[in-house]
């Protein structure tokens, strides 16, 4: 991921080898909440305290912020607190799920209740 | 049943700083009490969205979190100022949040559906002018 996306690591050097299934690219915490599992890649260009606090109660691994954005020096400490790889890419968020597409990460499941819901 | 553990957290009005620090104790608390897995990111989960809730619409409450040998409880109990229609307010994409919530990411009406789908057991009360509590249940079979 890092190469592909010519990405800066802002946090987890040593940890780049954990492995991420899934990604979901949203600035709506509401939504990361609602239907994001623990093996999931956060594509995001929001740089609040809320976007850690969300990985944390998730047990995310991995957050890339997109746009060139960098979060604050305290959201990047909470994040190494919580064990978490921070990348930060210049690609736009767009740019940067059709990369990971083309690799071969993928969507988050839509979940099951979702589904009936639309029948 | 035997309560195992308590604590209470107060969570103030419209305080977008301190959001989530309750819900990281909670998650921190069971962690070490030995719950794991999928119980325990379901519960965090609920109690940041109900902490939120507390932050972004009431007047200020409480969150408890009660421990028993078979399930995690956690309640939410706030003083104001109520809901004044629970079944719209239970409908997806349903959101009174104000422009600060919704620019920190949050408002977009997720917030209690989610709830209700995280627990295994859900129960929300509501008194216009009065308040709201919000009971949740997650069982601990297995863990």
């Amino acid at each position: 991921m890092v190469s592909v996306l010519n990405a800066n690591v802002l946090i987890g050097e040593d940890k780049l080898d954990t492995p991420v299934y899934t990604a979901c690219c949203s600035d709506l915490m509401s939504d990361v909440l609602a239907f994001v599992d623990e093996k999931t890649v956060l594509i995001t260009g929001l740089t609040n305290p809320h976007v850690v606090r969300t990985s944390e109660m998730l047990d995310l691994k991995c957050i890339v912020f997109a746009r060139g954005k960098i979060p604050t020096e305290d959201i990047l400490e909470s994040a190494d607190e919580q064990g978490l790889v921070v990348l930060a890419t210049k690609q736009t968020a767009f740019s940067t799920c059709g990369i990971l597409y083309e690799m071969g990460m993928r969507g988050v499941p839509v979940p099951e209740q979702w589904e009936k819901k639309d029948k | 049943m035997e309560l195992m553990f308590t604590e209470s957290y107060h969570v103030a009005r419209a305080d977008y700083t301190s959001a989530g620090h309750a819900s990281a104790s909670i998650k921190r608390q069971l962690k070490q009490i030995g719950v794991g897995g999928d119980v325990l990111r379901r519960v965090a989960v609920a109690s940041y969205e109900v902490e939120l809730n507390l932050v972004i619409h009431s007047l200020g409450g409480d969150l408890t979190l009660n421990v028993y040998p078979d399930c995690v409880e956690l309640i939410s109990s706030d003083t104001g100022p109520g809901i004044p229609d629970l079944k719209l307010a239970m409908k997806e994409g349903y959101s009174t949040a104000n422009e600060m919530a919704r620019s920190l990411g949050f408002g977009a009406g997720m917030g209690l559906p989610n709830m209700k789908r995280n627990a295994d057991e859900f129960d929300i009360k509501s008194t216009v002018g009065v308040g709201t509590t919000i009971t949740m249940g997650f069982h601990l079979r297995g863990n």
